[in-house]
Order: structure tokens, then sequence, then C-alpha cells
């Protein structure tokens, strides 16, 4: 009788371990994944509105902004670096694309001077951090004033309104039933999810972010894939620029206060290292979305933007702690 | 009667007996010590003898598995380094310990900070009993700066301060002279003589076997762990103490020795130096053939590899393969001209630890396995992985195993499958066998071997003489920066090695003066 329990404890314990030695239950996103499927079943249960497929739309909506530019924080997490300026680079590129297309400018080069000015920005921090060995903390701190004033100084402050109307599309549109933030931050995602997975310079990301000194020794040029870094978050952090004027018909100067913080909360939510070499891109927008689904639900209930605050920050400390134990635990 | 002269004989700090074992090796076996009072006493041996490894148990820092340790004829147990430091046994440690942005008196003080009634540090009641021990020392160093900004000697002072203000009785130098000149050393000297006289007993380690006789009242020669002579310093000359350290008969099997051929010069290096008015050193390398960069630890070996290949800037170098002058400005461009490296420390600066085997063999290689479209042809990729595994034989559950979870021997295999994969043709290896076992490093020199077989060229830097011995071809001595020798063939000898290793650069200067 003790050994048939002791048995059956046995092949449930296997069981177990085989599928915690699993792929999944190992990568990085399975742990944010639960976390989506437990906030997305207490928002069901929670309010009957949840569930509506237009409710699930605007939760995507929401979510595109800050998902595409956390495409560009994970890589350079990845790195073991951090990118504070990307926030100030998507207003800049937003007002430099909206002033550009307002003056008459050809569509697609004012889109395409939107989206160089942020990738220039993105090559410029690179360099001061690669080559010239600066903290990244600093020197994306350093370009998130600069960036923010220029905008400024483009704008004189205030809003570029007057957007010809098919620019809307961007921001408003819809393509095949689908709207085309969305898409465009599904494209965004597959693209990103094949250079970090597929390709060579993914490799080489994550390792620098494992250890960088032995990737150097090993005769990889990591200056130059640390520049391309950050060149790809001054991208993508422009790409968003460009989708929210479209979805404002406005170019704002003061756009993305803070963003550089929901895009860091984003990542790490997504099971991405703070400290580099560990993480994946599917983790960030599990991350996004569900800091999207905790925003549209607690709006949903009528909690108070002040009090979603605190219960944001709690979230994102109790999903650190218990990644952390896990591991811990996984260490031993 | 007898019971008096037995007081009066009893040692200050004795070790009996000491054991200890790390996994894979045995780091001390039966070792005895004992230091007197008012005694200079040097621990002498080759790196990896075990002097590290005792020292750390008189300190409490680790503890031994067998033995027993006696302080004034009193069995002491240390539990931690607190423990050794409150029963009056302070260390100096080959690193210092220092905090740069102190100053000396706060780096002194440090965590026993002296305060007023209202908490506030009483700066200068620490100033003057700092200022005390250093005129008990006889020397001077200025309090107001923080310790980084005194040179490498005043730090050292600063340690030893450190120390003395602990009121300890048994002193031991780990190493001191390493980074000193030749003029602070003698300073330090006259230090240690001062607290000699003061009834101090002292343990002094250092490869340098002049400053041993200079200053030593006694010497224990460790080999192998193992004590192998205690020593009158009055009664033994230079060539019977080196002969004592090394003298043990060769017992790793090292394979065979190809015969010496006048092969081509694969890689000629001229005005290597890695600081910027060091001394420029040239060196070249043949087909086939291993190279040893011998000399003691901190003698540039390691820092003279890094410069060829760029790691390290060193602008006016030279670099010729195959008689072609090259640039190697960075190891990437090492990496384009065939030179692959096996970094000293394979945990730091050769593997991506948290990565699996096939991540890091392949980390340099990807191109080789890129689709046209830029992606990578995982497949063929996990086939060429197997491949290499089984040629270096690293033994692993898979090529998805995470190096971490890898002995020394198969990680440093992987760092090894990692150049075979690019077929680098000019190797180095640094301390190739650092924390491997007796059977992993026989299966390295195999390797090496085969390697030199097939036409590839290794320098190999090594800081174990009987290694150094047994696998190279020619063999370069650094001492101080400066390669001092090359020996060829028969000439290689450890006494040979060990003699051009610990001469004083001053005498190669001179020498080289004159030539």
């Amino acid at each position: 009788m003790q050994q048939q329990a002791l048995k059956s404890s046995q092949s449930m314990h296997s069981l177990l371990e085989r599928y915690r030695a699993s792929k999944f239950a190992r990568s990085t996103a399975f742990l944010p994944a639960v976390g989506l499927f437990v906030v997305v079943a207490c928002m069901i249960a929670l309010n009957s509105r949840f569930l509506s497929f237009g409710n699930l739309e605007n939760v995507a909506r929401q979510v595109s902004i800050n998902a595409i530019i956390s495409v560009g924080m994970t890589f350079a997490i990845l790195t073991g670096g951090i990118d504070l300026s990307v926030g100030a680079v998507m207003a800049l590129a937003g007002t430099i694309t909206a002033g550009l297309l307002v003056s008459g400018l050809n569509a697609g080069l004012a889109i395409l001077a939107g989206l160089g000015v942020g990738a220039l920005f993105g090559a410029g921090n690179g360099v001061c951090i690669a080559r010239l060995g600066m903290p990244p903390i600093i020197v994306t701190l350093a370009s998130m004033s600069i960036a923010r004033g220029l905008g400024l100084i483009y704008t004189n402050g205030y809003p570029i309104s007057g957007l010809p109307d098919w620019f809307a599309f961007i921001g408003r549109g819809k393509v095949l039933g689908i709207q085309t933030p969305i898409l465009i931050m599904f494209v965004v995602y597959a693209l990103a999810y094949l250079l970090l997975q597929r390709m060579p310079t993914g490799r080489y990301i994550y390792a620098i972010g494992g250890n960088e000194e032995a990737v150097r020794l090993s005769g990889i040029d990591s200056r130059k894939y640390k520049i391309i870094v950050y060149l790809i978050g001054g991208f993508t952090a422009a790409l968003a620029g460009v989708v929210l004027s479209s979805r404002l018909m406005s170019g704002q100067p003061n756009a993305g206060v803070g963003f550089e913080l929901d895009a860091i909360a984003a990542v790490v939510l997504g099971g991405t290292s703070i400290s580099g070499g560990r993480g994946s891109i599917i983790g960030t927008l599990i991350g996004a979305m569900l800091l999207g689904v905790l925003n549209n639900g607690l709006n949903l209930l009528e909690v108070s933007p002040y009090v979603q605050n605190v219960i944001k920050g709690a979230i994102i400390l109790l999903a650190i702690f218990i990644s952390r134990q896990r591991g811990t635990a996984s260490a031993h | 009667m007898t019971q008096t002269s037995q007081i009066a004989s009893e040692p200050l700090l004795a070790l009996e007996g000491i054991s200890k074992s790390f996994p894979g090796v045995r780091a001390l076996r039966n070792v005895s010590l004992s230091l007197e009072q008012g005694e200079i006493h040097a621990l002498l041996g080759e790196n990896g003898a075990g002097k590290s490894t005792i020292i750390k148990i008189m300190g409490g820092i680790q503890s031994q598995d067998e033995g027993q340790i006696f302080l004034n004829g009193k069995e002491c147990h240390f539990s931690s380094y607190k423990d050794a430091i409150s029963a009056g046994i302070g260390i100096v440690f080959q690193e210092f310990s220092l905090i740069p942005e102190l100053d000396a008196v706060d780096n002194i003080f440090l965590g026993r900070e002296m305060r007023n009634a209202l908490g506030f540090s009483r700066k200068n009641e620490m100033t003057r009993i700092a200022q005390g021990i250093f005129e008990r020392l006889g020397v001077r160093t200025r309090f107001d700066v923080p310790v980084a900004r005194l040179s490498v000697a005043e730090q050292q002072f600063v340690e030893i301060a450190k120390a003395l203000s602990l009121d300890v009785q048994v002193l031991i130098l780990d190493e001191p002279t390493a980074t000193l000149t030749p003029t602070e050393a003698e300073l330090l000297f006259n230090v240690m003589r001062q607290l000699r006289d003061q009834g101090i007993g002292i343990f002094f380690v250092s490869h340098h076997l002049e400053e041993i006789f200079e200053i030593c009242d006694r010497i224990t020669v460790l080999r192998d762990g193992a004590r192998v002579g205690v020593l009158k310093t009055s009664e033994c000359t230079m060539d019977h103490l080196v002969e004592r350290m090394v003298g043990r008969k060769i017992e790793n099997t090292f394979p065979p020795k190809p015969a010496l051929n006048i092969a081509e010069r694969i890689l000629e290096a001229e005005n290597i130096r890695f600081v910027s008015n060091g001394h420029p050193n040239s060196f070249y390398l043949r087909e086939g053939e291993i190279l040893g960069f011998a000399g003691l630890v901190g003698s540039g070996r390691t820092e003279t590899a890094l410069a060829l290949i760029g790691a390290l800037p060193c602008p006016g170098k030279t670099v010729r393969i195959e008689g072609r002058e090259v640039s190697m400005g960075n190891p990437a461009q090492a990496l384009r001209h065939g030179i692959g490296i096996l970094p000293e420390s394979r945990k730091t600066e050769g593997l991506i630890l948290g990565f699996s085997i096939r991540d890091n063999i392949s980390i340099n290689n990807l191109a080789q396995y890129t689709r046209p479209i830029g992606t990578i042809d995982t497949a063929r990729e996990k086939r060429k992985t197997q491949e290499l595994m089984s040629a270096v034989r690293i033994k692993a559950p898979s090529d998805e195993t995470t190096v971490v979870s890898l002995s020394g021997g198969n990680q440093q295999k992987v760092v090894i499958a990692r150049w075979l994969n690019r077929r680098s043709r000019i190797l180095i290896f640094d301390e190739p066998t650092r924390g491997i076992d007796v059977g992993a490093r026989a299966e390295i020199y195999t390797l090496m071997r085969n390697l030199t077989a097939e036409g590839y060229a290794i320098i190999m830097i090594s800081s174990e003489l009987p290694e150094i011995v047994g696998m190279c071809d020619r063999v370069a001595v650094f001492s101080h920066g400066v390669i001092t020798t090359v020996l060829e063939g028969d000439a290689i000898s450890s006494e040979e090695v060990m003699r051009h290793a610990t001469a004083s650069v001053k005498k190669f200067a001179v020498d080289a003066l004159s030539a």
C-alpha cells in the first residue's frame, strides 16, 4: 500500500521532472506565459466585457506602440546594456515625419527621414558605448535629453497638426481586417525573432551578454554588434513614433515621456535577464501584452489610475522575485 | 629543567600533518611547518606546489581535511579569517584587499572604526595610531590621499600596517615583492627586519631566490603539496634549492617530442610590448612546433601573447605570417590570419558559461553554417559540433549541454574545438592544464602533439616547469617582461628555465649592454 503510493508519487515526480526538462518549460518565456495566462483568466472572471473581440483588439492596438519600442530594448538588454533614449527618440522621429509631411515632402521620404533619424541616434549611442567605452545608462540618458530637446526645438514646443488624411492609415487603418499597428507589430517581432534566433548576429548578441570578453577573444568584433544593437533600438523607437503620429494625426514633441520605463518593464516581465545573455523576443511580446492586459483590465474594473501604478509596480517586483527563485533553484 | 627548555623551544606557530584535497586534486599531503618567534621563514615552491593553500589554511579561509595548528603551543581552530586575525595571524595577500578610494587610515581601520559617543568617527585618534605604526615600520606615507594614488610599495606598507594594527604575532606575506621595484623591495626588507627584531614571526613567499637568501632565516620547500625539506639559509646554496624545488622525476606522461626538423617560420613577431615603454620582445614560431613561454607569474607572458593578437594595444609591432607582413589590431584580425587563443581563465575569458557546448564551439564560425538567406543551418551546425566533440573527446550528454556543468578538462576542450573548427593554424594555449586533473592533462598533451603533427604551431604559456620541459620544442623564458633567453632541444631543463626566470633583469640589462 505504502509502496504503491510511493511508486505513484515517484512516477508523478518523474513526469514533473520530464516536463521541467522540456524545452518550453526551460525557456525564459515560460513563466511570463503562465503569468499572462493567469492575468487574462482573472480579467475574464472579474469582467465579462474583457473577452469581447472589440476589447481584445483594443488591447492589442494599445500594446503595439510599447511592444515595438520594447524590441529594441530587448536587444540592448540582451547585450547587458540598456537604452533610456527610446521614448525621446520616438517623439523626435514622430515630429520630424509629421513636420516633413506638413511641409509637403513626399510621404515615403518623410517616413524614411523619421526612421533614419531614429537609426542615426541609435547608432550614435552605439558608437559612444562600443567604441568609446562609455556606460550605456549614461550615454542613453544624455541622448534622451538631446533627442527630447531637438524635438522641442524642431516644433517650437507645439504639436504639429494638419497631416494629410491618408497618413492616418498607418495608425488607424486596416489591412486584411487587421489593424495596421498590430500588423506592423507582428512583422517587427517576426523579423526580430528571425534575427535573434536564426541568424549569426542574434547569436553574437546573446553571447556578448553572456561573456563579452570571451566573444572578443574568440575573434568576433563585438563592438560592431553592439553598435548594430543600439541602431536597431533607435530604429524601432522611430517606427513607434511614426505609428503614434499617425494614430494621433499630429507630431507631439512631448509624447513618449516614461515610455523607456514601460519598455524595460515589458522586457523584464518577459523573462529577459537584466544582466544580459538570457531572454527572448517572444517573452518581450508576452511582457508587453501582460502590461497591456493589466492596464485595460484595471480600467474596465474602474480602478483609479493612481492605484494602477502601485499595482503594476508590485506585479513587476513579484515577477522578478518569482523568476529569481526559479533561477537560483535551477542553478543548484 | 626539561620543562623550561621545552617551553623555550616551543615554536610560535606550528602546523602538523596538514592535508587538504579539492575535487580531483590533493593540494597538500601531510605538511608540517613551524615558525619561531623573530624569524623570517620562506615558503618556497613552484606555482601549484601548495603555498597558497597552506596560507589560506593558516588564515582560516580554508579548513584542512587533516592535521592541527598550534599557536604558542595551543591548538587552534579557525573557521574564518576573522578568527585567525583575533588569534594574531595577519596575511598580506598577493592581491591587495585595500579599498582604492579610501585613504590609508580608513583602510587600516576598515570595519573597526573608532567612534565617539555620537557615532562620529574619531579620525584624529585613528590617524595618530596609524602614524605610530608607520613610525614603527620606519617608513612614511601620505594619509590624506586615497590609497589608489600611493605607489604599489606604499600600498603594500598600508597592508602591512593594517595587519600590525591588529597586533599580530605572525605575519604572512604572499609574494610581496612581485610588484615592487628593487629599491622598494629593499625598503620592504628593512621593514621585515624591524618586525623580526620586535619578535614577530614572518612567513615570506617569493619566487626570487636572491631575495630569500638576502632576508630569510629558514626555508621550507614544498613540492606537489608535500614538504620536501626545511633548510637553514646559511647552510644551503641556490643550486641546492632549485634542485629541491623542481627535482622530481617527471611523472606526467608526456607524448614523445618529434625529431627537431628545420621547419618554416610560420609566425614572426617583432617589437611586441605590452606597456608603452616596456621592453620590445621578438620571437618566432615554426610550423609544427610547440614554443613555450615560461617564467614566473606576472613576468609578462600572457600580456605578450595578448599584445601579439591585438587584444592589448601594441603600436609599432611587426607581425609576419609565413613571411608576409600582416596587420593585427584586434583579435578579429588575428582570427582572419589564423591565430586562435585559449585564454588563461577559461571561465571568464574563454567560455560563455551559461551557453551550450554547441554555441561555444561555433561562436566564431557561424558563417560556415549560414545559408545564402542569412539563417543558420542548425542541423549542419549540430552535426559538425558532434564531430568535433568526438574528435577532441569531450565527454558530455549532448551538444546542448551547458558548459558550466562540464569538468575543467572538458571545458578546455570546448575552447580548443572552437579553434579547430576555424582551422586556425597558430594556437596560443595559456595555462592549458590549470585546474585540470592528471588524466585530462595527459589527454590535452596528446591532443596538442596530434595537432602539431598535422602542422599546427602552438605557443604554450605555462607556469608548470614539468609541462614546459616535457612538451616544448623551444622555450622562451620571461623575467620582468623581458625574454631573457630562448632554450632549445636538450638545453631545456627545469633548472635552466628556473635560473633564467629568476634572473634579475638588472643583470640582464647589464648583459644586454655589454653584449
